[in-house]
């Protein structure tokens, strides 16, 4: 069985007090990381600087960033060893997301097709007044 | 006189007897006394079965007293919010309480699937320090 390509999302908060050039860096070292993990990188999100809602290590707000990749998990967990060895990293969350996508496309379907059956039955009756 | 007097007497003989009486009436409706007691949890808690929308009507006086709390519905169910996510900070806030505690469902009328997702996302949250574990007093 080959290994299943997973997709997910890994937010990590990157400490404020470090200049533009140097979170720069971080942000696409991380993301270097994550390639040599064997981990694609589909997007890089800056969520930008934000209060946190508590303290972490000592600071009181930080700079979030959005990746969304895909790949195995055992590559997912390479990229958390590096995450937390990376010291401008203050936090990280992994979320796998498939699952999710694949349940809200199948709800989507579902209210389309009943958005789609609506409008037919309301075309149909329509005309009746507009005749009477 | 005598007679005036007499008659003063007896009227104020009378109130007294008046008096047990006049408390003795509002006893009676007062007998579901325990009924805005009993609404208290009720009052937050909305629907239960057999709860606070069945009694007034047992006891056969609706009309002015009974007031009219709206049923709860699902705020996921009704905006047709699919995805419950944890970065969304500003719908997951309205399901945190002051001192950062999760809601329960019987007071924001959140249905238990969507309640489950809720809880989840929350957690997440705060894992990553969006919303707080305990907000500091």
């Amino acid at each position: 069985m080959p290994v299943q390509q997973r997709t997910y999302e890994v937010m990590y908060i990157v400490r404020p007090d470090l200049p533009e050039e140097e979170t720069d860096r971080v942000i696409s070292t991380v993301e270097s990381n994550a390639t040599t993990a064997g981990i694609t990188v589909k997007n890089v999100e800056r969520m930008g600087k934000r209060r946190l809602a508590y303290k972490v290590r000592k600071f009181q707000d930080g700079l979030y960033v959005l990746l969304t990749v895909e790949g195995p998990g055992s590559a997912l967990a390479e990229l958390e060893r590096r995450l937390r060895v990376t010291e401008p990293v203050i936090k990280y969350i992994s979320v796998r997301i498939d699952e999710e996508q694949k349940r809200l496309a199948k709800v989507k379907k579902i209210r389309d097709s009943k958005v789609r059956q609506r409008p037919q039955t309301a075309a149909g009756s329509e005309p009746a007044p507009a005749t009477a | 006189m005598a007679d005036e007097e007499k008659k003063e007497v007896t009227t104020s003989a009378e109130a007294p007897a008046a008096a047990p009486a006049a408390p003795a009436a509002p006893s009676a409706p007062a007998s579901p006394g325990p009924r805005p007691y009993g609404r208290g949890p009720g009052g937050p808690g909305g629907r239960r079965p057999g709860g606070p929308g069945g009694r007034p009507g047992g006891r056969g006086e609706g009309g002015p007293r009974k007031f009219f709390r709206r049923k709860k519905v699902c705020k996921f169910c009704v905006e047709k919010i699919d995805s419950i996510n944890y970065k969304d900070v500003r719908l997951l806030g309205q399901f945190v309480a002051e001192r950062g505690k999760i809601v329960p469902r019987r007071l924001t009328g959140v249905c238990t699937p969507h309640q489950r997702r809720l809880t989840a996302a929350i957690k997440q949250a705060r894992n990553i320090a969006l919303l707080p574990f305990a907000a500091r007093y």
